[in-house]
């Protein structure tokens, strides 16, 4: 019964977060453009069904996999499970970033198997897939991207644990994006650019929140408050990065069938 | 033939298959470091098994009313608006759609909560609760404005069709000149708060927008000029925060 009390309350939650976007479609509807939408019982239903499929999918995450994630990230973080029982006491000041081997394949995985289940990079990859029409497939952008939030999660754990600033990584990142842009397909770069703020939505924030809390309150000299922060930043990051590189690496392998073929020719 | 029914009963089947597909890979890399790994019992397993089968459920129905909805509708609003012709209307509804969808996006009232925390421990806001509550009021509203202000910049660039890496490298200069001036406790939460404003529907929708305004204006390419939108609304939360963080301190 527990469970039913707990979808009417997100129920009721995920209604109101539709509200102010029913309320500016609508209204804009009403009242500026004022023509009657066509199939317009078709989008109320489907407004219907995303309410209710969304409701469905936050409450089964917080029922099946946010708890067990986040027991996960704690135990994983554990410095009796990280330098073993007897010597947690004694290593508990010098952390050695080489132990945390878990840790780093830990927020890889869960990072690109979070967003190959994130809806919106879903719906991104639909779209992007019908403009192009086909050339950019709809799992080539996806795993691109689950890549590139996996490096990024990854990475910045590794940053936790070491403790180095989190700027240094950031603008380096940045680095490298703008030497991709000046040579990538300018096709891929728009979409590029979105992917990094699409994989941050309703599964991987929790998971990767968990795991950086859990890293900055075991790390003596951490701050949860100061630390905690900035994996979100890593995961946004990296896909630009991934799917500029999977744009050009589809060209390389184009570029390299094609001097084949020309060589088989002559 | 086969009867609608039993077409419309294959379709939703095969949405079902691709929603496990979506889903196989967490539930894998979970059971892996807890079973292998961590070496623990998957606590609680009746439970686990019915919330999965929730986020199935949910999933494949979202990923249905997309296609019914957010995507139709985002569409032939920005047909609609690109049609009527008035320049304020479109950038007043991008706006609108920016502020209203973040102001209540829940991920950044728990943003703004922590780092209203994160600000008194600083030392920039008072240890009581209502001068908490009142910075973390105004961190909000900061980032539900810079989203606004970022829609309505990234439709006026679809509509003059202008190169969008010019916009977003000078955007992201503009975000480490800051962090070199802005108070330290701002920082994470700067770069975080680009993540939190893009939600699941607000995704979808902008996106729609984006390539429905591409699609409607002559001379745009919808692969070119409809994506971006996305990248606007998740620059400008971190040069926003980061400059009210350093208006806050200076005021205080």
């Amino acid at each position: 019964m527990e469970i039913l009390s707990h979808l009417f309350w997100t129920a009721l939650a995920a209604g109101r977060d539709v509200l102010p976007i029913a309320v500016v479609l609508f209204g804009f509807q009403f009242l500026v453009i004022r023509k009657p939408l066509a199939h317009l019982r078709t989008i109320i239903i489907g407004f219907v069904y995303v309410v209710i499929g969304l409701t469905f999918f936050l409450v089964g995450l917080e029922q099946a996999l946010f708890p067990l994630g986040e027991l996960m990230a704690k135990q994983l973080t554990d410095p009796v499970f990280i330098h073993g029982a007897g010597a947690a006491g004694a290593i508990a000041e010098a952390v050695r970033w080489q132990d945390y081997y878990w840790v780093y394949l830990f927020a890889a995985a869960v990072g690109f198997a979070a967003t190959i289940a994130e809806p919106s990079l879903i719906a991104v990859a639909i779209k992007a897939n019908q403009v192009s029409g086909g050339a950019v497939g709809i799992w080539g952008l996806r795993i691109a991207v689950a890549i590139g939030v996996a490096v990024g999660v990854s990475l910045g754990t590794f940053r936790i644990v070491t403790g180095t600033p989190l700027h240094y990584y950031i603008a380096a990142g940045y680095v490298i994006v703008i030497i991709q842009t000046m040579r990538a397909n300018r096709a891929i770069i728009p979409l590029a650019y979105d992917s990094g703020g699409v994989t941050t939505s309703t599964v991987t924030v929790p998971l990767v929140t968990a795991l950086g809390l859990g890293l900055a309150t075991t790390i003596s000299g951490r701050s949860p408050l100061l630390d905690g922060f900035g994996l979100i930043a890593f995961a946004s990051l990296f896909p630009m990065i991934t799917v500029m590189g999977y744009a050009q690496f589809g060209e390389w392998l184009r570029n390299r069938r094609r001097r084949k073929e020309e060589a088989k020719e002559v | 033939m086969r009867s609608k029914t039993q077409q419309g009963l294959l379709r939703f089947l095969s949405l079902v298959v691709d929603s496990i597909r979506d889903l196989a890979p967490i539930v894998i890399v979970v059971a892996f470091f807890q079973l292998a790994v961590l070496q623990q019992p998957i606590p609680n397993i009746g439970g686990i098994l019915t919330g999965l089968l929730f986020v199935l459920a949910g999933l494949t129905l979202f990923i249905q009313g997309l296609e019914m909805g957010l995507f139709p509708i985002g569409e032939a609003m920005a047909n609609a608006l690109a049609r009527k012709g008035s320049l304020f209307w479109l950038l007043a509804f991008a706006f609108a759609l920016g502020f209203g969808t973040t102001a209540a996006e829940p991920a950044l009232i728990a943003v703004v909560a922590e780092a209203a925390k994160v600000a008194a421990a600083a030392g920039v806001v008072e240890q009581t609760a209502a001068a908490q509550a009142d910075y973390a009021f105004y961190l909000r509203g900061t980032v539900a404005f810079s989203v606004g202000a970022a829609l309505v910049l990234g439709v006026f660039r679809i509509l003059k069709g202008w190169p969008i890496q010019y916009l977003i490298i000078g955007g992201y200069l503009c975000v480490v000149a800051l962090t070199f001036f802005a108070p330290e406790n701002i920082i994470g939460i700067a770069y975080d708060s680009g993540g939190v404003t893009t939600s699941t529907i607000t995704v979808p929708l902008v996106t729609a927008l984006g390539v429905g305004l591409a699609t409607t204006i002559r001379g745009r390419n919808p692969m070119i000029d409809g994506f971006g939108l996305i990248a606007f609304a998740s620059l400008s939360p971190m040069i926003f925060v980061m400059l009210f963080g350093m208006l806050w301190s200076a005021l205080s």
